[in-house]
């Protein structure tokens, strides 16, 4: 059986091992991933975004309790952070999911974020496709909460659950504009907590202004209270969630097209951006044109970014064969 | 534009030995080693380990125990890594074990025991020098 | 404010002395420098090379040194300490079943122990019995396997529990053990009002440090609560809680860091007490404590002394107590086993009798020593009979107990408590900013700050700035000791048969109506009626094993498990 029946079947160590290798870039992964592309776009893509410590991990961890119970299988995605000094990384965010580890209808894959090397973006789309193609019904993808990423998962998601807690004072100002109009739900974790309603009023404020702001696609984003670790209010919210994947269905507007297209787009482009930097610097690579000479070039001032990128495009794309 | 593989190694505590002090300076050593280390602290039963490291495509399982419970856990996990066709994790273990345990150990396939007072950048080291990440598939 | 002990004119005197002195120590170091790039504590606590009476200067004799016995018990907890009566010499004891833990109890009793205290295995420390699968090669390994009321009463076959007291080292279970305990004890004829003894029954470190985890915050202090107010009333001579900084230390903390969190964890028991309405008084005067001796000999003096003081003053101040027995900091020491070393293993008896020396001089109540072996297994019969010599040779020939705390007055010792005090009120302020010990475990503070502490001192080992003879410094290989325990592999199986037949025996009429109104306390609001402890008492002489209370109170309660954060 080829690595493709493979996943195709569910098969956990393929499936691991693929995701693996996409994580290092091997060769390889996008003739791959080629032929899974066509068996993707079954699943519900659900994206999980806020600061460290809101708890995110315990409210993935509920909700794969309520997929389960539905009979839905799940796959994860859980995103830490890279050291920036060390390149290592502590992924600790499967502690909070242990009663799943027996479960075959749930996959956890834990992932550093690694920082952006050399302007290469590790693709979270392609491991989340890997999932669909797996045959997961659902996928939670869970970030670490600070500067591209979450973007990055608004756009791969279906559904965007943006989480706070209470007494993050200002932080909920920090869910900035942009951050607000990409979120679909937003939940208030550890409710229990002082100050959870004022919280909750600060949403419902943010929310109105959004509202307005923008055309409403019909959707009024939900604002759910929850206890994690208490299983509190995780009804409510995987109710929302199902509220959201209804709302798209019905397709009455076009919703549905419009994720569609954004989640595409998103693909597209990322998928563009590696591949074409990628061919540029190995065919400058193959001229002995290394990427630090073309730095050094910039750094003695010896040539300003802009001229020396439109020089290295009017070469390339001159005989630019793939 | 092939990167050096990053090393991925899963920490874990078989059985119910809660201490975890000495687990917990290995996964931040290995960190600033520049590994990625999945870590799934400690009341992890054999097959939730497996399980896990299957699922994490690591390439080393470090296993921390004081509690002399090894005796089962150890060859366990060695069995489970068999049944799943995964014998190419490799796994080490650090502790408290008594000497005459050390050669039983390594016999079902532990590549190396870590006692009381190694140093973590041998530790460290010694992984570097044994442990190569897995290569990457074919299509 | 009281007065000082040294006239302005005299400090004066004394720190123009000082300076020539300092002048002189430069001098001298020109020619042979210091030996160290940095004199400091196991903690990392900087120390000078001198200490003089300008270091106390603004110490108050009275109000801050005092007299043995009174307010703020700086200098112990009774005006006679040793002088009327040792410390109790109390080896930590368990291993494989309740008929081999018992003969290790009178052995240690025969060679002249004075308490007992009991180690158990890592399926009853979590809840477990041995028949679970969770608890394969677990049994006996680390402690004794107590399944049923059956294992307790070989456990203390032939003691007599009116005479000696015995503190049981169980955190969750605590209250099913304590129920078994007390319920054997009257089977035996005892009367519980005659019971004394320790169950350590303190979840907030388990959060913190010892991760013997079962239940969440919440319900594990309601137990904690439920237990002191059985003790109150029923067993009065009982320690209900041992609020231990032990573990804490074990774990990687500094010496400050586990005095701040464990009196902070004292701290959070006395208010949730008060919040069920019990009044301090009534119930304060059977907290008692539990300190790690650890290497650094003055560190651990000052510490235990700051604690006393750090305590008297909480409660009278903080809490309002008003009977002196409440202010009491009561505490058994165990010697540091994470100073111990696999290599070269007699070299532990030393760092063991300066551990015990400095309990003493720190006015324990309590102690037990380490054995050399005790770094591989639990301590073999030669091996754990050293250990308890060492606390009788300390007590009888070396006249350290002939004086009530001897250092009182030195200027080191009194200026590193001092220091040691400042330093651990910091933390308490701290804690009380986040809001209490239990807001401060959700945010991970207390474990962060000690995973920080234990990754710094591993760094100092490795680069050789901490020093351990045989480690670091004449490194040498792990020996093959031959006297090194082993417990019989046969242990488990035999501990499985007992608790299947046990189970066919018992009533099972009696047993489910015990269970149900144990259910039916745990589901109600705390209170004296809903007290778990009658209800256990019933429930485990109707038959009840460990884990199918644990497993009733995991249905009711939840359960946790550590979120792993770094």
């Amino acid at each position: 059986m080829s690595v493709v029946e493979q996943i195709l079947k569910g098969d956990v160590r393929a499936t691991a091992r693929l995701l693996r290798d996409i994580d290092d870039q091997m060769p390889n992964t996008h003739e791959i991933l080629r032929e899974l592309y066509p068996h993707t776009g079954k699943a519900h893509v659900i994206g999980f975004t806020g600061s460290p410590g809101v708890g995110k991990s315990s409210l993935v961890d509920q909700l794969a309790i309520c997929c389960r119970k539905d009979d839905l299988t799940v796959g994860i995605l859980a995103v830490d952070p890279t050291s920036p000094f060390t390149g290592g990384a502590i992924l600790g965010d499967r502690i909070r999911m242990q009663r799943h580890f027996l479960d075959g209808g749930v996959f956890i894959r834990s992932l550093a974020t690694r920082g952006h090397f050399g302007g290469l973006t590790r693709s979270t789309n392609d491991m989340i496709n890997v999932l669909d193609a797996m045959g997961k019904d659902v996928i939670l993808v869970e970030t670490v909460g600070v500067g591209q990423d979450e973007v990055e998962v608004a756009n791969s998601a279906h559904t965007t659950v943006l989480i706070t807690i209470p007494g993050m004072g200002d932080d909920v100002q920090a869910i900035k504009a942009g951050i607000m109009e990409i979120g679909c739900i937003f939940v208030v974790n550890k409710a229990d907590r002082e100050g959870s309603r004022k919280t909750v009023r600060e949403l419902m404020n943010l929310v109105e202004l959004g509202l307005r702001r923008r055309d409403s696609d019909g959707w009024e984003p939900l604002i759910i209270e929850t206890e994690a670790i208490k299983g509190r209010g995780i009804d409510e919210l995987y109710q929302a969630i199902q509220k959201h994947r209804e709302y798209l269905a019905a397709n009455d507007r076009g919703q549905m097209d419009d994720v569609l297209h954004k989640r595409a787009r998103s693909q597209l482009i990322e998928v563009l951006k590696d591949e074409a930097l990628r061919t540029l610097l190995r065919r400058l690579e193959s001229r002995g044109i290394s990427l630090e000479s073309l730095i050094e070039q910039i750094k003695s001032r010896e040539k300003d970014p802009y001229t020396l990128v439109q020089d290295v495009l009017a070469n390339e794309l001159r005989d630019f064969t793939c | 534009m092939s990167q050096d593989r990053k090393l991925r190694i899963l920490v874990a505590k078989p059985g119910l030995d809660g201490h975890d002090r000495g687990a917990r300076v290995i996964a931040r050593a290995f960190r600033d080693a520049g590994f990625e280390v999945v870590y799934t602290g400690c009341h992890q039963t054999p097959e939730q380990i497996v399980s896990t490291a299957i699922q994490e495509d690591v390439d080393l399982i470090g296993l921390s125990i004081l509690s002399g419970a090894h005796t089962y856990s150890f060859p366990r996990i060695m069995e489970l890594l068999k049944e799943h066709r995964a014998q190419d994790i490799q796994v080490i273990g650090g502790g408290i074990f008594p000497l005459e345990d050390i050669p039983k150990l390594k016999s079902v396939g532990i590549k190396e025991i870590f006692e009381p007072g190694a140093k973590l950048q041998d530790i460290v080291d010694w992984i570097r020098s044994n442990i190569t990440p897995r290569t990457g598939m074919a299509a | 404010m009281g007065q000082k002990m040294l006239s302005e004119s005299a400090v004066e005197r004394i720190e123009k002395e000082n300076s020539e002195w300092l002048a002189e120590y430069q001098k001298a170091l020109q020619k042979v420098p210091e030996r160290l790039e940095r004199f400091s504590t196991v903690s990392d606590m900087e120390i000078k090379p001198l200490y003089t009476p300008a270091d106390i200067k603004d110490k108050d004799y009275h109000e801050d040194i005092g007299l043995p016995g009174f307010y703020p018990f700086t200098r112990g907890v009774q005006s006679t300490m040793y002088r009327a009566r040792l410390w109790t010499m109390r080896m930590f004891a368990g291993l494989g079943s309740a008929d081999d833990t018992n003969k290790r109890f009178h052995y240690l009793i025969e060679h002249g122990e004075t308490g007992l205290s009991t180690a158990f295995d890592f399926p009853t420390l979590m809840g477990y019995d041995t028949d679970s699968p969770l608890a394969r090669g677990e049994c006996g390994k680390c402690g004794v396997a107590i399944d049923t009321m059956d294992d307790m009463q070989r456990l203390f076959a032939n003691i007599n529990l009116e005479q000696v007291t015995t503190s049981m080292t169980i955190n969750p279970p605590a209250s099913i053990i304590w129920a078994m305990y007390i319920a054997n004890a009257e089977n035996e004829g005892y009367q519980r009002k005659k019971l004394g003894g320790t169950i350590q029954n303190d979840c907030l470190k388990e959060f913190i440090a010892q991760k013997t985890l079962m239940l969440p915050p919440d319900p594990s202090l309601r137990l904690v609560v439920d237990t002191i107010e059985f003790g109150t009333r029923e067993v009065p001579r009982w320690n209900t809680v041992s609020i231990s900084g032990y573990h804490i230390r074990e774990a990687g903390a500094t010496a400050v860091q586990e005095l701040a969190f464990t009196i902070y964890d004292g701290i959070a028991y006395v208010e949730e007490s008060m919040k069920r309405g019990l009044d301090v008084d009534d119930f304060a005067g059977r907290l008692s404590f539990f300190w790690n001796s650890h290497i650094d000999f003055f560190e651990e003096i000052a510490k235990m002394r700051a604690s006393r003081r750090i305590w008297a003053r909480l409660m009278k101040d903080r809490f309002k107590a008003k009977n002196p027995r409440s202010m009491l900091l009561r505490f058994h020491t165990q010697t540091a086993g994470c100073s111990l070393t696999a290599q070269e293993p007699y070299n532990n008896v030393i760092r063991t009798t300066t551990e015990a020396l400095a309990a003493i001089l720190g006015g324990t109540q309590s102690l037990h020593t380490n054995s050399l072996d005790e770094v591989y297994m639990i301590p073999s019969e030669e091996a754990v009979l050293i250990a308890l010599r060492t606390q009788q040779v300390l007590a009888e020939e070396t006249g350290v107990c002939n004086v009530i705390d001897p250092l009182a007055g030195s200027y080191f010792v009194e200026a590193l408590t001092d220091r040691m005090e400042e330093e651990a009120l910091e933390y308490i302020r701290k804690l009380d900013e986040l809001g209490g010990m239990v807001a401060a475990i959700e945010r991970d503070y207390p474990q962060m700050e000690i995973a920080d502490a234990a990754y710094h001192y591993q760094q100092q080992i490795e680069k050789g700035d901490k020093v351990i003879i045989g480690v670091n410094k004449y490194p040498s290989e792990r020996p093959e000791l031959e006297f090194i325990l082993k417990i019989d592999e046969e242990t488990e199986r035999r501990q499985i048969e007992r608790i299947s037949d046990y189970k066919a025996k018992r009533d099972k009429v009696a047993f489910q109506k015990a269970m149900d109104e144990l259910r039916r306390r745990c589901e109600g609001p705390p209170s004296w009626e809903n007290n778990v402890m009658p209800a256990l008492i019933d429930a485990v002489r109707a038959g009840a094993t460990e884990q199918e209370c644990c497993d009733l109170y995991r249905e009711v309660f939840g359960t946790y498990t550590d979120p792993g954060t770094f």
